[in-house]
């Protein structure tokens, strides 16, 4: 006699082999519109290449002063980046049960979104081939680089975070290579995963340290992720240009951070759930537990608008006040009301349960969210330098066709990395979804204690998760 | 202490049925290897197993890191002194960024080192236990005691009592 157990989060997934299958459906051949979309990635890294390419040739003339849309476009991609961490190790810390599923999207988000927000301050300094001097590195002179900058601590940040999560990604995708390599058809794919999965089997030995290991660099990975968009804030805090020079900076910019990445993991989510049909692993759980998240952070980020206009108005500073000011009725205001509006008051719709439960509405509400962070950053930028003390330093800041090229570029490059991630490498984690699955028991009633709780949690979300899908 | 390199594989669809073939063959004397899909605590504690000293390479790892950061940080300051916005040639609040930095990228790299080393990854040469099987990664728990010929019949004894679907036996 045997009994079936289903978990509360998958109730669809009967069996480990189910789990498999349904992943290796992630890696069969592509079809016509992957091409197409991979096409159009690649066409926009041509773009990027070809407006670098002028950088090159010509000098950064064309890029808009003071390197607006690159520095705003880096700080938006590192932000994206948070949120994959978020899920990948702050909520493993946390033992959240619904992390497991969408995990590995998330955390493949995290390193491209990185790698493409790693382009930026390399692009900037007009001779990337010279980098390496933003290395700890003497220079001819044997002048170092200087360790009291936030410039500096940025290179730090950024590197360990692009390493520490790259790292975390791989090694979180070993014993997924394995299944891969296990359940390959052609000899070909067989011996590349082969390689790729460095040999795991599964023993307990492996499992032993792996699941150790695996810990530990989530412990690490955690304050790593707090810290390094306060690094970036500090860029900007550590300066005193008006609208910058605040201490809620560090805060501010890590809930930023992470509105922005969870709405992209939404942004991605859904697409890749209705393409593939992954109802049985992206439940209308997983995307409760994500609207919360960016209703949370939605809230604090519209906690650090409005406090940043208290403190400019308490301050009784006059450059602080007209800063402000400047941001929501001077030549910016588009973008001043654009930020505010899809950040603080777009995702509130997601109090309203239907919203929240209609993946059309909460993909469009984590669209405009992008669009919403991407401004933020501008308006913390370009308002602030454009209108800094001097009125005679006032200027105008406009988009050229270098900058536009470079944006753009910069999605095609992300996308790029994404779809070939996509279809080459197992997008599900199956080892890890195995351990919210009841374990197969021939004799469930006698192990009864034995059957991790962490399957039977009940589910707070007040409707039948099987409603929406 | 190298494990046997002879030995016999059981097949096994169900975690309770794993876990009671650990628990007997352990009880005979056996060395095991066991292959699961997903680490599984109940199989740990048929084992016995004890608390992985990945954590030893982490907490190491993570102080070198500290280490490595401050003194990179002074030293290099130190080198060439120079006075940037007034503040001090060894200016600890800015270097904490760095001594941080440094701390978690050292300890991660050493928690993967301790994680290669301990865990034998990747993986080159003989394996640790000669027989697999490819389920092992998809649904099925696997079960290899190394054993010397003369007690294989022993062995697939208690794997089919236990509730083996499959019983393999290294033939070589």
């Amino acid at each position: 006699m045997e009994t079936v157990t289903r978990s509360a989060f998958h109730p669809e997934v009967e069996s480990y082999e189910q789990v498999n299958r349904d992943a290796m459906r992630l890696l069969t051949p592509p079809g016509r519109g992957y091409v197409a979309l991979l096409g159009m990635s690649v066409a926009l890294v041509g773009l990027l290449v070809f407006a670098e390419l002028h950088n090159v040739l010509y000098g950064l003339g064309m890029i808009g002063d003071n390197w607006a849309v690159m520095i705003t476009t880096f700080v938006f991609w590192v932000g994206i980046g948070h949120a994959g961490t978020l899920i990948s190790a702050i909520l493993y810390l946390f033992r959240a049960p619904w992390r497991q599923a969408i995990y590995r999207f998330a955390e493949a988000m995290t390193v491209f979104a990185v790698l493409t927000a790693a382009l930026f301050p390399l692009l900037h300094i007009g001779r990337p081939w010279f980098f390496y001097w933003l290395l700890p590195l003497p220079s001819q002179r044997q002048i170092w680089p200087n360790f009291r900058s936030p410039l500096l601590w940025d290179v730090f940040a950024v590197t360990t975070y692009l390493t520490v999560s790259s790292v975390f990604f791989f090694i979180g995708l070993i014993p997924d290579i394995a299944a891969a390599r296990d359940a390959a058809t052609t000899p070909l794919r067989k011996r590349i995963y082969g390689v790729l999965s460095l040999g795991w089997r599964g023993t307990d030995r492996e499992w032993r340290h792996f699941t150790r290991a695996y810990l530990f660099l989530a412990a690490l990975a955690t304050p790593l992720v707090l810290s390094v968009h306060s690094v970036v804030s500090w860029d900007f805090a550590v300066s005193i240009v008006p609208g910058w020079h605040t201490t809620i900076f560090a805060p501010y910019f890590v809930a930023g951070a992470i509105l922005s990445g969870v709405a992209m993991v939404v942004t991605l989510m859904v697409p890749v759930h209705k393409i593939f049909r992954l109802g049985a692993y992206f439940t209308p759980v997983h995307y409760d537990r994500l609207a919360k998240l960016l209703l949370l952070t939605s809230i604090i980020v519209g906690y650090a608008y409005g406090m940043e206009y208290f403190m400019a108005w308490y301050s009784g500073e006059l450059y602080e006040r007209d800063v402000f000011w400047d941001r929501v009725t001077g030549d910016y205001w588009w973008a001043g009301w654009s930020m505010i509006t899809f950040n603080a008051f777009v995702p509130q719709l997601l109090w309203i349960k239907k919203i929240r439960q209609n993946l059309n509405a909460f993909f469009i509400i984590s669209v405009f969210v992008n669009i919403g962070m991407w401004y933020e950053r501008f308006v913390i930028i370009v308002p602030s330098l454009t209108h800094s003390y001097e009125p005679w330093k006032f200027w105008n800041f406009h988009m050229t066709w270098v900058d536009a090229g470079l944006l753009l570029g910069s999605f095609g490059w992300f996308f790029m990395w994404f779809l070939l991630f996509l279809r080459t490498l197992p997008g599900l984690s199956m080892a890890e979804i195995k351990e919210v699955l009841p374990p197969p028991m021939r004799h469930p009633e006698h192990h009864a204690h034995d059957q991790a709780d962490a399957v039977r949690e009940t589910l707070p979300t007040g409707y039948d998760e099987r409603e929406v899908r | 202490m190298s494990k046997l390199r002879t030995g016999v594989l059981g097949v096994f669809p169900h975690l309770d049925t794993a876990t009671a073939a650990i628990r007997r063959l352990r009880q005979e004397g056996f060395q095991l290897t066991v292959y699961s899909p997903t680490p599984r605590h109940e199989v740990e504690e048929a084992l016995g197993t004890k608390e992985s000293p990945v954590r030893i390479f982490t907490l190491v790892g993570a102080f070198t890191g500290t280490a490595a950061g401050t003194a990179l940080a002074t030293w290099a300051s130190l080198d060439w002194p120079l006075v940037v916005g007034g503040k001090e040639i060894i200016a600890l609040p800015a270097f904490s960024v760095i001594m941080f930095e440094v701390t978690i990228l050292l300890g991660a790299l050493s928690t993967v080192a301790g994680l290669f080393i301990l865990g034998r990854i990747p993986h080159v040469g003989q394996p640790e236990a000669p027989m697999y099987h490819p389920s092992f990664t998809s649904g099925n728990f696997g079960v290899f005691a190394h054993a010397p010929r003369d007690r294989y019949g022993d062995v697939q004894r208690i794997m089919t009592e236990s509730g083996s679907e499959e019983v393999l036996v290294d033939q070589r």
